[in-house]
């Protein structure tokens, strides 16, 4: 489904060259939970930018569903990211938005019918216990219900795959187990997710395929792993 | 079609929600506007008083005595053909005399002087005015070279001359003058108008940068910008059509002194729809233009 083939990524700032990734190369099959861990800067983020298109890899290829994703130009990128439901650590909520507007923003892209639209997002509100909060605006929300929102943002249009990048690191210990519990929860409804974090805890609770980063390279790829470092 | 409508209600929304913002691009695009519109009043204005300086100047051909009525008909009807010249009067010997008299009656030395001359002592003379001030050395050259130079006695040109040349100059030079410094403000109106939009654009570009991310196109994430821009330009054509409205009606007397009885606010209501439009489109026009070069670089990759 998802296939990382010998990916490199160099930045360079001020003529000297940073390199992030390294020759990374894994695949994740569909339907499945991997955690990607590592420290700060060992490359987590980078990997989900270069699957997000959002940057171009120095060497290699992201293939997504068989296309690669820096391949098939510009006007086709929007199509590849419905595709995934992304969760990110500061949430990226729309602030002039309600809570239900910004689950029901991705259908508006997506063209989805005002019924079906108004039929779902009430459900996917309920699946993450937010279905008092709709018409709250994101500043009105706690840490956690904002994350909550950013995932009912990320599965309502039902995408392939879930990319969370460390959708807790901003949560005290009661809401992190919270957006866990919801992640798995996900993934046993069929959908892969994929999810970047350097919270020790949550990984060893999962007992799922953990791939471990340092300094930009795959140091371990294990199918029931541990957070080691 | 069901995409324009979301759109249109997200700009709405967005427009709504984000007053403070709103109302600060309203105001600033309110003064680009108004600095467009006075530009158009100015234009007008100016001609009309360029116009009402020019109306008063003229000048005088004096023929020699012994030409008849006839043939300085003939002339003045060959001058009446002639470019730059608005009108032709001929003034025989006669009217001349009875003019002066009605000018002079009270004078008692010079109709006694009159008198004692025993004969009309005044020429037959033509008037013309020309259509611009600036057109009477040229009239007053042909004149010289014409055929019938040796017939004209005097042309009171060389002694108008300063004045018309003054005059000319002032009215070109008020033209000029309020035409620059209106264009000048309109530019900066119009890049204060723009920045205000490209802050504002600027304000949202985490959130555009988000929408790219959950697989908005293009034209879904730059819609709304536009739409709060046609939004903004509508709203600040009309409080600026009500601004001059209402500020013309009551500087209306004062304006009509200082532009010799031009009534602007006349103009401005005979002109109501020709300057809505131009607000309107003005308005729309800088709203749109600026916020969708300010997106644009927010839309790339």
């Amino acid at each position: 489904m998802i296939n990382f083939q010998k990916i490199t990524k160099i930045y360079y700032s001020d003529g000297r060259s940073i390199t992030a990734l390294k020759d990374v190369s894994f695949e994740i099959q569909p339907k499945e939970f991997v955690s990607i861990v590592g420290r700060s800067g060992a490359g987590k983020t980078t990997l989900f930018k270069m699957l997000m298109a959002e940057e171009n890899p120095t060497d290699g290829s992201v293939i997504f569903e068989g296309e690669d994703v820096h391949q098939i130009g510009r006007s086709n990128l929007p199509h590849i990211r419905r595709k995934i439901g992304a969760i990110f650590q500061d949430y990226k909520l729309f602030p002039s938005k309600t809570a239900y507007e910004n689950i029901a923003y991705i259908m508006e892209v997506m063209g989805v019918s005002d019924g079906e639209i108004a039929g779902t997002v009430p459900q996917v509100l309920e699946l993450v216990g937010l279905k008092e909060r709709a018409d709250n605006f994101p500043e009105e929300l706690s840490g956690g219900e904002r994350q909550r929102v950013a995932i009912a943002r990320a599965l309502v249009h039902r995408p392939d795959v879930i990319l969370a990048d460390e959708p807790t690191g901003n949560l005290d210990p009661f809401h992190t187990q919270e957006i866990i519990k919801l992640l798995v929860k996900i993934n046993e409804m069929g959908t892969t997710v994929v999810l970047a974090t350097h919270n020790k805890e949550i990984v060893n609770g999962l007992g799922k395929r953990v791939i471990t980063l340092e300094k930009g390279e795959v140091i371990r790829d294990e199918a029931k792993g541990k957070f080691i470092l | 079609m069901t995409l324009l409508i979301r759109i249109i209600k997200s700009g709405w929304m967005d427009f709504k929600r984000n007053s403070g913002l709103s109302v600060a691009a309203i105001f600033i695009m309110v003064l680009a506007i108004s600095m467009a519109t006075s530009l158009f009043l100015f234009r007008e204005s100016s001609q009309v008083l360029t116009k009402n300086i020019e109306e008063k100047l003229d000048m005088y051909v004096y023929f020699n005595d012994e030409l008849s009525s006839d043939e300085i008909l003939a002339i003045q009807k060959e001058l009446s053909g002639v470019s730059g010249i608005k009108d032709v009067v001929y003034i025989s010997k006669d009217e001349a005399l009875q003019k002066f008299v009605l000018k002079h009656r009270d004078d008692q030395s010079i109709m006694e002087s009159l008198r004692e001359l025993g004969k009309n002592p005044l020429l037959s003379s033509i008037n013309i005015q020309a259509w611009e001030a600036s057109q009477y050395a040229a009239i007053s050259n042909f004149l010289i070279n014409s055929d019938f130079s040796s017939l004209i006695s005097k042309i009171d040109y060389q002694q108008k001359k300063p004045a018309i040349e003054r005059l000319a100059s002032i009215s070109s030079g008020i033209n000029n003058a309020g035409i620059i410094a209106n264009i000048i403000l309109a530019l900066a109106a119009i890049l204060v108008a723009f920045n205000t939009v490209r802050l504002a654009i600027y304000n949202s570009k985490e959130e555009i940068e988000t929408m790219r991310l959950v697989g908005a196109s293009n034209n879904f994430i730059r819609g709304p910008f536009l739409v709060q821009g046609v939004i903004v330009g509508f709203l600040s054509a009309v409080i600026a059509l009500l601004i001059f409205g209402v500020g013309l009606l009551f500087l209306n007397s004062g304006l009509k002194l200082l532009l010799s009885g031009f009534n602007l606010f006349g103009y401005f209501i005979s002109n109501l729809p020709v300057i809505f439009l131009t607000q309107l489109a003005f308005g729309i026009g800088l709203g749109v233009i600026s916020s969708h070069l300010a997106i644009r670089k927010y839309l790339r990759a």
